[in-house]
């Protein structure tokens, strides 16, 4: 059962985001900020990273970053939820070595099917 | 799958409400200048989470409504635009505005669209009037190539740096493959020497051909997070299906130049051929008529071979070769045009981890679902057949026999129940479990029931009896609507409609241990494990899958009752009996009593007096209602191989009848 770790500042959307993906099968960890991410991802080790891009203390392209650069996550996808559909956020986030990204609002069924293209079935 | 978001709505507007509240302190702070380089942050990240949630949550027009507000703030953030006095008021008003929109969502009312319209101009009109033409054009590039090509020629190469941002290929071939077929080729490179290879250098490049109806832009979609990390070019695959008569010749000759062309690097001159084979999409109904024709196949093969036994071997050597080849021949073609109309079992499986945690939860319970043999291969008019049976046998499962978390743990049992869904191939059938570890069945509360139900008269002697109560008629009790699987039904309607598929169900359970459940399935609907009994001359078919047992009747199991016998003691049970010559009103071919064969079809058990048991066969069936009409007693008909029509029984009818017949 892949592991995920969910980073989100606001408590409904990481409710929406956990309750998705566990009822879908998956285990989920939850974490408010990519402060608090960056901690528990370190004592750990999750199949998936999903973080919001505007996040108090780290966000989450610094987040993807920081991650990146610790050798459990090298390869590990990281998804950054962000609301922009332009490019600027998308390219800082790939350069910061993010896998891809799910543009917001996004609904159950849409963040399901995203998530294949990350974690095999 | 579908989630309720209704559920998250409450912690959003309250979530909103704070963040206004957020906005509003960092509003005045930077009036009075009391606000420092954290302030406007914090203000932007409220509103963007508003506006996310609320897109989220479907409140579109909340989500609408704040995004000028957004990308204010966001140039106030970025330092591109200074909070003037005009500003602030602007942003003041949009707050209000925000918050008239929360509150009516909140209490269910239409959106105060003119407070809203008004302070969506105010935003419009002190925004940049770029940033609007910005956001525009960016739907742009999805609505562009609009092809109405049959699929696309795809090459992707990707760069190194795939593989190190978590990206994998396997998975957007998999993605793409949901787009329609997906066939194609790797190309891996000669110079590639492995232990010089780093473990995340992509070296690997792949020519696809997706045969879909989706545009450029949803094929590119799937890229999207790879683009800049590989090269990739698309080309829509030539039309041919379209094109008038001429057609097939010059299409071939059409198709390989361009490829051969484009793909001077890979030089392979094979390839174009092989890809167009991955699959054809075909009407079930053509699917069906082949089916039939080969059933008509085997027939005429048997029929065949039947006339050759009186030939003599020795001088019709060749002929019973050839013969003998028809047989395998028609035998594997029959198993193949049979395998066409097989789909693995998981499709049906798959929707069931959702259901399994939905009811879970209602019931109160904790449950781990296991599946297993997904792969199993089932007929597609039995896979559609069988969904409804399995749901409802999973949910008796969650809801009678797994016990609560507090009761399992004073059994001595982990919390978390066990249920297990298994599908397997055994003797030409498909067998489904579905096997818990809760409580198993309390007999002594199944008898009592029975009893007071008047299902029965006096308790059954076995355990096996009384396990065999629920699936009675008149026993269940389960009226209760959900609304996760709607109306449960009971067990007899469970077991009915595995009987009108020619399967049975049978149960083993464990007090205190658990239950299993299994169905046993024919393969396919189109042919039938029968057995041939003989009543004087004509031949009948009984589904093996009914019959129980057969015995010679002597003296013991037929009581003198006088009159018209139309009972049979078996092991001190009394069955009904029926004379299929009386019945179809047939010259008996023997004098004594004959055969009886103990049958089962919907609960009922009874007798049936035949001649003689001629052997057990697969029969193809045939349906007489489209072919003469619906007789009682008869489900249908068969060729049999010397020629012969043999009328396929129809137990359940049968069984039904000789109730009637012992009531009165």
């Amino acid at each position: 059962m892949p592991r995920i770790l969910a980073v989100d500042d606001s408590p409904s959307m990481r409710q929406m985001v956990s309750f998705t993906l566990s009822s879908a099968g998956y285990e989920v960890t939850e974490a408010e900020d990519g402060a608090v991410a960056l901690n528990k991802a370190r004592g750990d080790r999750f199949d998936l990273v999903l973080a919001d891009v505007n996040m108090p203390n780290l966000d989450g392209i610094s987040l993807i970053k920081a991650l990146r650069d610790l050798p459990d996550y090298r390869y590990t996808p990281m998804l950054m939820l962000t609301t922009e559909a332009g490019d600027g956020k998308k390219q800082e986030g790939r350069a910061a070595g993010a896998t891809g990204w799910i543009v917001k609002p996004f609904n159950p069924e849409q963040l399901l099917a995203t998530l294949k293209r990350v974690l095999p079935a | 799958m579908s989630i309720d978001l209704s559920r998250f709505h409450a912690g959003f507007f309250e979530e909103s409400l704070e963040g206004l509240a957020v906005m509003e302190a960092g509003l005045l702070a930077l009036e009075d200048g009391s606000a420092d380089g954290e302030t406007l942050h914090a203000i932007f990240r409220a509103a963007h989470s508003i506006k996310g949630g609320a897109g989220s949550f479907g409140f579109t027009r909340i989500s609408q409504a704040t995004h000028h507000l957004e990308t204010l703030l966001d140039e106030l953030r970025s330092g591109h635009r200074e909070a003037d006095a005009s500003v602030l008021r602007v942003l003041y008003q949009s707050l209000d505005g925000v918050r008239a929109m929360i509150a009516a969502a909140q209490a269910g009312e239409p959106m105060p669209e003119a407070q809203i319209q008004a302070f969506e101009a105010a935003l419009k009109a002190v925004l940049d009037p770029s940033a609007t033409v910005k956001a525009d054009s960016a739907v742009a590039p999805g609505a562009r190539a609009e092809s109405t090509s049959t699929g696309w020629n795809i090459s992707f190469a990707p760069s190194s740096a795939l593989l190190s941002t978590g990206n994998e290929p396997l998975l957007l071939m998999q993605a793409l493959s949901e787009l329609g077929t997906l066939s194609g080729e790797v190309h891996i490179p000669d110079d590639l020497h492995l232990p010089d290879l780093a473990p995340d250098d992509c070296r690997l490049s792949w020519r696809l051909r997706l045969e879909t109806a989706a545009n450029e832009a949803a094929v590119r979609d799937i890229f999207a997070w790879v683009e800049d990390c590989c090269v990739l070019t698309l080309s829509p695959i030539p039309d041919r299906v379209e094109t008038p008569q001429p057609v097939t010749l010059t299409a071939k000759t059409q198709q390989v130049p361009p490829t051969a062309a484009a793909d001077a690097d890979h030089a392979d001159p094979q390839s174009p051929a092989r890809l167009p084979t991955a699959s054809i999409r075909v009407g079930v109904d053509k699917v069906d008529v082949l089916i039939n024709l080969v059933g008509e196949l085997v027939i005429t093969q048997a029929m065949l071979q039947q006339a050759s036994s009186e030939l003599d071997p020795a001088m019709f050597e060749r002929l019973y070769a050839g013969l003998a080849q028809l047989e395998r021949n028609t035998r594997a073609l029959q198993a193949s045009v049979l395998a066409v109309r097989m789909l693995p079992v998981g499709t049906v499986f798959s929707r069931f981890p959702r259901l399994v945690r939905d009811l879970a939860d209602k019931f109160g319970k904790k449950v781990r679902l296991v599946l297993d043999g997904e792969g199993t291969e089932l007929d597609k008019g039995m896979i559609e057949r069988i969904t409804d049976p399995l749901t409802h046998l999973l949910r008796n499962a969650l809801d009678h026999g797994l016990e609560t978390p507090a009761e399992r743990l004073a059994a001595g049992k982990p919390e978390e129940g066990r249920l297990k869904l298994s599908a397997r191939h055994a003797s030409g059938a498909i067998v489904l479990e579905i096997e818990d570890d809760g409580r198993g069945l309390n007999r002594d509360r199944i008898v009592a029931r029975a009893l007071e139900r008047g299902v029965i008269s006096q308790p059954p002697a076995t355990p096996a009896e009384i396990d065999q109560l629920i699936f009675e008629p008149g026993f269940s009790t389960a009226e209760t609507v959900t609304d996760v699987s709607g109306r449960g039904v009971g067990m007899d309607v469970v077991r009915k409609n595995v009987l009108a598929l020619g399967g049975r169900i049978d149960l083993s359970t464990t007090p205190g241990q658990g239950t299993r459940i299994t169905v046993r399935l024919p393969l396919t609907l189109a042919i039938l494990d029968g057995m041939s009994i003989a009543v004087g001359d004509e031949v009948f078919i009984v589904p093996i899958a009914s019959v129980l047992e057969s015995f010679l009747p002597g003296p013991e199991h037929l009581p003198p009752l006088g009159g018209n016998q139309c009972l049979v003691k078996v092991r001190e049970r009394y069955l009904p009996l029926i004379r299929l010559s009386e019945r179809f009103g047939l010259p008996s071919g023997v004098d004594g009593p004959g055969i009886a064969v103990v049958v089962e079809a919907d609960g009922r058990r009874l007798a049936l007096m035949v001649d003689a048991l001629v052997g057990q066969q697969q029969v193809v069936i045939k349906s007489l209602e489209q072919n003469y009409q619906t007789v009682p007693g008869i489900a249908g008909a068969t060729i049999l191989g010397d020629g012969r029509v043999a009328l396929i029984l129809d137990v359940a009818q049968l069984a039904s009848e000789s109730a009637l017949a012992v009531a009165a």
